[in-house]
């Protein structure tokens, strides 16, 4: 039998595969963040000022509701042709192989939208000085927002309308992370050191990078019992 | 010891002896809460800051700890549930739920009813008040998980994960929230942060608080009963239960 290290680095290589397989599916959360994005100047105000107040927490909302979109499809493919099963039936070690499927998760959703919010800030004319934080909030912040998520998709995957639920399960245990990132890039913002937040960003990941596969891994196993 | 709870967690014995038990906690919260009233309502003196309206207290407060209480009940009866597989635990579970979220609301709706006279507006966004509002959340998602699943213990398996994960969630979302108000706002308003709070006032609210604790004894055994019948309605004794009445 394989290692579970390398079965690891298997399921990851093979959801990777599978998400460029279907990289029209990856662009659409990316859509949604840019179009909501971009409905609130046309919403609230085309004046920099007016924008730049809101610009952290436009970013980070916006950010949240699309990472949020995006997990249905970290197990619900999986979920229906069986394969999710077969997996949980491996002797290997669960939680690790979830975690394996999240990071996958994590590369295709998350780190796209890394790489384009200093575009949408440029948008929301957040100053340049913000930027670096606006980055390092999201590099650190949306990992957790797949992991947290990861445990709400995993009890509502035998669901058939899971997705409002789903929602209603996993913002609220996003509410930490959106205050501390959003108040990091608005502290940025006003040229106010921001080491503070990263640091809580931090252990707020380390504490769902220990807990949330556990936790993922056995609603996995109620969902499919 | 583990003979009694073995015993008492079987549905049918645990259905008796709730049945007896609910006329006790039922009367006996009344009792309570009428002397907790009368005490707080008439009794008290009235508030040299704040006059009489700060008399919803003796509501609000036994509410919004209730709220907190219920939710540590539901997360360990789910937890016991998971792990030993107790039905009781999960029934306790899921009908312990509602409950909690009704104190929630409770507590929310009476602390606008104070908050427009004292404060001046229904809502603030104030640490404690949004963390309450949170709560009623993850309240709400328990309960929308739980009637989203068919299977009952699957469902009651699947929410306990979740209220563990919220316990786990809920001290991160109290200091984060609390954190973001005192950096934000530069005045919070703290209510009841009085150190020392006068014993005349005092005695009603420990009443009160008494009287709420025992009105969720009462209803939640009611619930459960009824839980309890509806998860058992294939076993023989309930079947006999129907047809003597």
């Amino acid at each position: 039998m394989a290692s579970d290290f390398s079965t690891f680095k298997l399921l990851l290589k093979r959801d990777l595969t599978l998400a460029y397989r279907h990289r029209s599916e990856l662009a659409n959360p990316l859509l949604f963040f840019i179009i909501v994005i971009s409905l609130f100047p046309l919403g609230i105000s085309s004046e920099s000022k007016d924008l730049q107040v809101i610009a952290p927490g436009v970013i980070w909302v916006a950010a949240l509701l699309a990472a949020m979109l995006s997990l249905d499809s970290l197990f619900r493919s999986d979920f229906e042709d069986g394969s999710l099963e077969q997996i949980a039936l491996t002797a290997h070690f669960l939680p690790l192989l979830v975690l394996a499927k999240i990071l996958a998760h994590w590369l295709t959703t998350g780190l796209p939208l890394i790489v384009l919010a200093p575009f949408l800030g440029i948008l929301l004319f957040l100053p340049d000085s913000a930027m670096l934080t606006l980055i390092a909030t999201l590099a650190l912040g949306t990992p957790i927002l797949s992991l947290v998520g990861a445990i709400g998709v995993a009890l509502t995957v035998g669901l058939r309308r899971g997705g409002v639920l789903l929602s209603l399960l996993v913002l609220p245990l996003y509410i930490p992370v959106l205050i501390f990132a959003a108040g990091a890039v608005n502290e940025a913002a006003r040229g106010f050191p921001v080491l503070g937040q990263l640091y809580f960003l931090g252990a707020l990941l380390m504490l769902s990078l220990t807990l949330a596969p556990f936790a993922t891994a056995s609603a996995l196993r109620i969902s499919l019992s | 010891m583990w003979a009694f709870l073995y015993k008492f967690s079987s549905p049918k014995y645990f259905y008796t002896i709730a049945g007896r038990l609910i006329p006790w906690f039922g009367w006996s919260c009344l009792v309570v809460m009428l002397v907790g009233l009368y005490y707080g309502l008439f009794k008290a003196p009235p508030d040299y800051q704040q006059g009489e309206s700060y008399r919803i207290m003796f509501i609000h407060v036994p509410a919004a700890w209730m709220s907190m209480f219920v939710y540590m009940i539901m997360a360990v009866a789910g937890g016991i549930g998971l792990i030993w597989r107790i039905k009781l635990a999960e029934v306790m579970a899921a009908s312990s739920a509602p409950i909690g979220a009704s104190f929630t609301f409770l507590a929310l709706v009476t602390g606008a009813l104070w908050g427009k006279p004292m404060w001046g507006a229904w809502w603030v966004w104030d640490a404690r008040l949004t963390s309450e509002l949170i709560l009623l959340f993850l309240y709400l998602g328990v309960i929308a998980l739980n009637s989203a699943i068919e299977d009952k213990r699957t469902a009651a398996r699947a929410s306990g994960v979740l209220a563990l994960v919220g316990v786990v969630n809920i001290p991160i979302i109290h200091y984060s929230v609390e954190w973001w108000n005192t950096l934000h706002q530069g005045a919070t308003i703290t209510k009841l942060d009085a150190p020392s709070i006068h014993i005349s006032m005092l005695i009603p609210l420990l009443l009160m608080a008494v009287a709420f604790k025992l009105f969720y004894a009462t209803v939640v055994l009611m619930r459960a009963r009824c839980e309890v019948l509806e998860r058992e309605r294939n076993a023989s004794w309930v079947q006999e239960l129907v047809k003597r009445d």
